[in-house]
């Protein structure tokens, strides 16, 4: 029997403030539609079944594994990922935070970490440590051991970083 | 990962039409948190998901007087973070908010929690010590199910493969009571429970007697099961520490585990009766204070 290969599905969906219009595969993540259709790389993948976080994005306001969701989902939806922090040019207070405190070395989970700190600062600008740590504890690093990037993200919460 | 074809029906009639495809050719997804992973995994092989998240009947939500209704759509944040279900339904806020990362939660549905019928399932113990009913509809019309005869194993539940969860019913919480979840996990977040205990305890406020005791257990069993034995132990009685005690360790007897990876058979017997008592202990303290 010849394999039938399900036909592409047409998806409308703002991303970074910008409307897209892709025509994604049924059976394609919303991380690979981002990265393969989109051409929008900063989202990462790291384990691609909900453990790590890396390839956290915001969907309508709130974040989610993007390794979880398929792309057809996301129809008329708004999508943010960690290319529409900065704004006219100027880094998000997160990104400058997590450049000065050294919030980062290889870098794979930091996207995630960036959206998931963004969406526990859009819920509560100023969170608690522990609020935090509840916050990205969906979020694995295995370089930094977390302390700087809880510190980073607590700079941000007390005003410290513009 | 396996090819197939996606369809997100607005209406219900179409969702079921969908459906009567069955014999696991299509598969329903409300979050997809598991679905898409057990797909990836080829532990399903679906040729249709269903993606049922626009079907307004899964979106249903109202809490009241009358008790809550929860569309089996609805995500597992929007559960736990409602002040009145943290009132009314404490064990089901707490156990809605342990189900993976803030991540999962945005996503992950308490129908899908069911539906999956993990026996470790955290919500599960919750809605079995509420009384809660499930609300079906099939080929054949609709249907009610109480949640204690909807887990039949592992991953199996009373649906059929051209069913589908529309929602689930808890009736009101009984006067004077307090409710209570707790499950053991080897670290602070993030992981599977090992063992997990939900309590509702309620006391006639004159007499101070237990007029309702329920104690639902996770993974310690094929599915989510009620400790009857420890209930009936405590109905009718003043409670006291030394009667909870008892309570718990016959709340044991319910526990049939099997040993593995997160914990051995003899260990999650024991963790039984720790949690099983700390969570009538925390509803004993919340209805005396």
């Amino acid at each position: 029997m010849a394999l039938r290969i399900p036909p592409r599905i047409p998806l409308r969906t703002t991303i970074n403030g910008d409307p897209y219009e892709l025509m994604v595969k049924p059976y394609q993540t919303l991380l690979e539609a981002l990265r393969d259709e989109a051409g929008l790389t900063g989202t990462k993948e790291g384990c691609g079944n909900g453990n790590c976080g890396s390839c956290t994005v915001l969907f309508n306001g709130l974040p989610v594994n993007s390794c979880l969701v398929l792309a057809p989902e996301a129809q008329d939806g708004h999508i943010v990922t960690v290319e529409g922090l900065a704004k006219d040019g100027r880094l998000d207070p997160l990104q400058k935070a997590f450049s000065q405190h050294g919030a980062l070395q290889c870098g794979i989970c930091t996207p995630g970490f960036l959206m998931a700190a963004r969406a526990i600062l859009d819920s509560n600008p100023h969170p608690s440590e522990k609020v935090i740590r509840a916050g990205i504890a969906g979020n694995l690093c295995r370089c930094t051991g977390y302390d700087k990037i809880v510190r980073a993200i607590m700079a941000v919460a007390r005003g410290e970083v513009d | 990962m396996k090819l197939f074809e996606y369809a997100a029906p607005t209406d219900l009639a179409e969702a079921l039409r969908l459906m009567q495809r069955g014999d696991g050719e299509v598969w329903a997804m409300a979050g997809g948190t598991d679905l898409i992973d057990q797909v990836r995994q080829r532990r399903k092989e679906p040729s249709l998901v269903l993606d049922l998240k626009r079907v307004p009947e899964l979106q249903a939500y109202q809490g009241g007087p009358q008790g809550l209704r929860v569309g089996a759509a609805v995500p597992c944040r929007r559960i736990s973070s409602d002040p009145l279900v943290k009132d009314r339904y404490p064990a089901l806020a707490e156990s809605a908010a342990l189900v993976g990362s803030v991540q999962i939660q945005n996503r992950a549905t308490l129908g899908g929690n069911i539906c999956n019928a993990a026996p470790s399932a955290d919500t599960a113990p919750a809605l079995l010590v509420y009384e809660a009913r499930a609300l079906i509809a099939g080929p054949g019309g609709r249907r009610e199910v109480p949640l204690d005869g909807f887990f039949l194993g592992p991953g199996k539940t009373a649906l059929s493969s051209r069913d589908i969860l529309l929602e689930l019913r808890l009736p009101p919480p009984p006067a004077h009571s307090h409710s209570h979840y707790l499950r053991f996990i080897p670290r602070e977040e993030m992981d599977i429970a090992v063992a997990g205990v939900a309590s509702l305890l309620a006391l006639d406020p004159g007499t101070g007697r237990c007029t309702r005791a329920r104690i639902a257990l996770g993974a310690v069993a094929p599915r989510p099961v009620r400790a009857l034995e420890a209930e009936a132990l405590l109905e009718g009685q003043v409670p006291t520490e030394a009667l909870l005690r008892e309570a718990a360790a016959r709340a044991v007897q319910a526990a049939i585990p099997i040993s593995d990876v997160r914990g051995s058979a003899e260990y999650r017997k024991a963790l039984i009766e720790v949690l099983a008592y700390r969570t009538l202990e925390q509803c004993l303290q919340k209805l005396r204070s």
